[in-house]
């Protein structure tokens, strides 16, 4: 066990931590938006927008996200249309295409969790509503997406950690994220258990805070009977 | 499209074998996943706090790291280890490990630690009745483990079960960072040999879908055949 380089390679490695925590915040950020915005659509009413949102969904849960990345980095780069529009200045920079792929992955994953939930909801609730006069529009934010929302809080803690995992794979578009360095110190110094301990102690530390989180929002969401 | 024929020019049987290649290291990955929780699930449901312990420590710590950390550390660490117990025994050379054994091996720690949960919460979802009928009948403890708990438990495992099944048929790509010829890494091939990232990368990830289709077609009649009489 070389414990010298553990110390000597962790502030390198929680640089790299940096640029893992700053991929996952940013695809979660939009992801959200996405997977609500697909969400909604699959529960509405028109049924080419529902299945639509249903391939969306089918496609990104059911391929790996590598391939994904690798599509959009190595792929979209191809298309002689795409090179000469503003689009390229974005899909150019690998990191961008990292973001792009982690996004529609998660948002893929967060509609689907969001469309369970709505599911669940007891139909008394929107019952109530409409013999209010309340419009559909207004049942849908108002009563719908937050009782939904907080009915797939703990799913949603699951997904953000196999979000972090995922982040992991932007070491393979050449970003030096956590994994990209832990990588790139085991190449260099055949050293893969002790770098193997370091890395991965952070991982699980950011994992842990996230389940706190979670924890935490789904306390204070919680029925006050 | 002639890149993708079969025969000498095209890519297709290649592409053909890397998908059989996929799906034999996703096979044996579940089966050691199996064997990982065959020996977790019972320290996870045992009342003693060490083994307790030890069946927490693996599942945290191998569902919390990225598949990917984990694959760099079996594959360069890998005939370090093996190297070592070799040494013990007196073999002094280089020993290489297969990347199809690296790679089966670590997707089967991460597929063994997903199985044990499933087993877990499947145990903890019988009914306590079940326990207690079999002491009011006097079973033995095995008779009553292997006869009542587990075909039960195997019954409430499918549906999630064939989760961890797609979890570890997705998670085979990565072992493509090692070198063994699946259908990321024969995608990659061609791609960088024919120069058509796009068709190559798009035509992998519609066998992909193809494979989780078709699996969750034949898992899910599995789970309405052990799910009839209920």
């Amino acid at each position: 066990m070389d414990i010298d380089l553990m110390i000597s390679s962790f502030p390198k490695l929680l640089e790299a931590t940096l640029v893992t925590l700053k991929l996952v915040s940013l695809s979660l950020f939009f992801g959200i938006f996405l997977g609500t915005f697909f969400a909604i659509l699959r529960i509405g009413r028109n049924k080419f927008l529902k299945s639509l949102s249903y391939y969306y969904s089918y496609i990104f849960r059911g391929t790996p996200l590598l391939v994904q990345i690798f599509i959009i980095y190595f792929g979209l780069g191809q298309i002689e249309y795409l090179r000469s529009s503003f689009l390229w200045v974005i899909l150019k920079e690998p990191y961008w295409c990292a973001i792009i792929a982690f996004t529609l992955n998660t948002g893929a994953y967060t509609s689907e969790i969001l469309r369970s939930a709505f599911q669940t909801i007891d139909k008394g609730y929107i019952e109530a509503g409409q013999s209010l006069g309340i419009s559909r529009r207004n049942i849908l934010y108002k009563i719908k997406l937050p009782l939904a929302i907080r009915q797939s809080i703990p799913a949603y803690g699951n997904e953000m950690i196999l979000m972090l995992k995922g982040t992991s794979l932007a070491s393979t578009v050449t970003l030096m994220d956590l994994t990209g360095v832990a990588k790139f110190i085991i190449s260099t110094t055949f050293k893969p258990i002790e770098i193997f301990i370091v890395a991965g102690s952070i991982y699980l530390f950011i994992t842990f805070l996230i389940h706190t989180f979670v924890k935490f929002v789904e306390k204070k969401l919680e029925y006050t009977k | 499209m002639e890149l993708l024929a079969f025969g000498k020019n095209g890519w297709g049987d290649e592409l053909f074998f890397a998908t059989l290649m996929t799906l034999a290291v996703a096979i044996t990955a579940m089966l050691i996943g199996f064997l990982f929780a065959l020996i977790f699930t019972p320290l996870k449901i045992s009342k003693n706090k060490i083994l307790n312990f030890i069946a927490n420590f693996y599942t945290t710590v191998v569902r919390g790291v990225p598949e990917l950390l984990v694959i760099y550390l079996f594959f360069f660490g890998g005939s370090n280890a093996v190297m070592f117990v070799a040494r013990i025994f007196g073999y002094d050379g280089f020993i290489e490990i297969n990347a199809f054994i690296t790679g089966a091996f670590s997707i089967g720690i991460i597929s063994g630690a997903y199985s044990t949960e499933v087993f877990r919460g499947a145990f903890k979802s019988i009914n306590r009745g079940q326990f207690e009928a079999c002491k009011v009948l006097g079973l033995r403890k095995k008779l009553y483990f292997f006869k009542v708990i587990l075909p039960q438990m195997l019954r409430l495992a499918i549906p999630n079960i064939s989760n961890v099944w797609q979890i570890t048929l997705k998670d085979t790509a990565l072992i493509s960072v090692t070198g063994l010829v699946e259908i990321m890494r024969q995608s990659y091939i061609a791609a960088g040999s024919t120069r058509d990232p796009l068709l190559f990368y798009s035509f992998a990830a519609v066998l992909y879908l193809i494979l989780t289709f078709l699996s969750m077609k034949i898992l899910n009649k599995l789970e309405a055949h052990y799910q009839r009489g209920y």
